[in-house]
């Protein structure tokens, strides 16, 4: 049968019975989930749980960790991201990382949002100036940076370098960002900013992300996921997770009376 | 292990403030009714004047409760159990304020002797009574049962509301003063009615804080 991208689902991602081994360790558990376009879904569980390494399932980073092996299906627009045939480039152009700590490139702010779209072949200065002010104005950091776009970058704030990080990611129009425990290095009001980011490009992309802090989980997200061990105990809208989970170990977590 | 013990010790002095709450107010009533059976104007005086006492029980619940969402972010369970504390105490409030109308319809009444023996206004009010300490014991035990049980005992009050409904109409007559009374017994039933109701809610706010799901008990 033919494969056609519609066929299956209308899931964004569709994961499958995951497992996940890091040499004989395992570290998932047969995960399944379905992620909805145009949403926001958070991961919560303590450290160690597997959260964020079931999100690096998703664009394929663990590939780069030696020894790991996986099986299961993990499926973007319904294509296999584990097929021999894919792309992997092309694939974490499509799914893109934003991490913990801000990682700016030791360039200018101008070239840091650059550096995705040159890769990717575009080298007319028109063309990146547009995107460039694009990527940083939907980014919410344009106003901040307008006027010293050709500084290094590495003199931004915190916040305002893992805005700028989003904001590289965007360049390359990605339709799914992955968050790693995106603002666990930034101030408070720099975090509210990052949330609020979250929030404007909800309508335009596809966001799943890690967090410690559950309080900004319940604040942005649509759906929450609550692994514990590596496995995904419970998943659900957020709004119920928050107020009356179904499983008693996810209530235990999210209440403190676990240990 | 409980990584937020202090928060939860908070919890647990919370429940036991609306727990005191719950018994004065079990007080009040029953307080009313007798005050109304015999004509008893200082017991209803007395009544009026703890108005102000209970008010402040919800204030300092409202407040705690406030304080605790605010500074502690509660979630699932924790959450219902502010959450049902606010709408409790509002209830438990509610239900002194009637209790405080009945000891005002003795007050208005003083003086007068009753038209008739009262029997089902005594039999309602403990009733009433009755579905107010099963409210509570349902909260303390976290009884979604007994909370669901109240339902019917909603019922038989309704019942006795519509049989005294019908006595009083029954009973009016030409003579104004007589009709004020039977008004004003009326009025008392009514106000029983409503506290009855209001168990109905605790009810409701016990199943939900347990399963975190609702359900009507005053259909």
């Amino acid at each position: 049968m033919e494969k056609t991208l519609t066929q299956t689902s209308t899931s964004k991602i569709h994961v499958e019975k995951l497992n996940l081994f890091y040499g004989t360790h395992q570290a998932l558990f047969d995960v399944d989930i379905k992620v909805k376009p145009q949403s926001i879904t958070a991961f919560i569980g303590p450290s160690g749980c597997g959260k964020s390494t079931f999100l690096r399932t998703l664009n394929r980073m663990n590939d780069l960790i030696n020894g790991v092996t996986i099986n299961g299906k993990v499926l973007v627009d319904n294509e296999d991201i584990y097929a021999d045939t894919v792309d992997i480039e092309s694939l974490r152009k499509r799914v893109g990382m934003v991490f913990q700590r801000p990682n700016p490139f030791p360039m200018s702010i101008f070239d840091n949002v650059a550096y995705g779209p040159r890769l990717h072949g575009t080298s007319k200065k028109a063309q990146l100036q547009e995107i460039v002010e694009r990527s940083l104005r939907q980014a919410v950091l344009w106003d901040e940076v307008k006027d010293r776009l050709h500084k290094s970058a590495l003199g931004l704030s915190g916040g305002q370098q893992q805005r700028l990080c989003i904001a590289r990611l965007l360049a390359v129009e990605p339709d799914v960002l992955l968050m790693d425990e995106p603002t666990s290095a930034l101030d408070p009001i720099s975090t509210l900013k990052v949330e609020e980011l979250s929030q404007s490009l909800k309508s335009s992309y596809t966001i799943i992300i890690v967090t410690h802090n559950m309080q900004q989980a319940a604040r942005i997200s649509d759906t929450t996921a609550f692994f514990l061990n590596g496995k995904m105990v419970e998943v659900g809208e957020t709004n119920s997770i928050f107020t009356a989970p179904k499983e008693k170990q996810t209530e235990d977590y999210i209440t403190g009376r676990f240990g | 292990m409980d990584t937020r013990s202090n928060f939860h010790q908070s919890l647990e002095g919370l429940q036991a403030d609306l727990l005191n709450m719950g018994k004065k107010v079990e007080g009040l009533i029953h307080d009313a009714v007798q005050s109304l059976v015999n004509m008893d104007k200082q017991l209803a005086e007395e009544i009026v004047a703890s108005d102000d006492l209970v008010d402040d029980m919800l204030l300092s619940i409202e407040e705690s409760c406030l304080r605790l969402i605010a500074l502690q972010q509660p979630m699932a369970t924790d959450l219902r159990i502010i959450s049902t504390a606010l709408k409790i105490s509002t209830d438990l409030e509610r239900i002194a304020d009637h209790a405080v109308d009945i000891a005002k319809v003795t007050i208005r009444l003083s003086g007068q002797e009753l038209i008739k023996p009262l029997v089902d206004i005594p039999l309602m009010a403990e009733k009433a009574r009755e579905m107010l300490v099963q409210s509570i014991a349902a909260y303390t035990e976290r009884d979604v049962d007994l909370a669901a049980s109240l339902a019917q005992k909603d019922d038989e009050v309704d019942h006795l509301y519509g049989k005294i409904f019908q006595e009083v109409r029954g009973m009016m007559g030409t003579d104004i003063e007589d009709n004020r009374q039977l008004i004003h017994l009326l009025l008392v039933a009514q106000y029983l009615e409503r506290v009855a109701d209001h168990t109905t809610n605790i009810g409701e706010s016990v199943i939900y804080m347990v399963v975190g799901k609702r359900k009507d008990l005053n259909v």
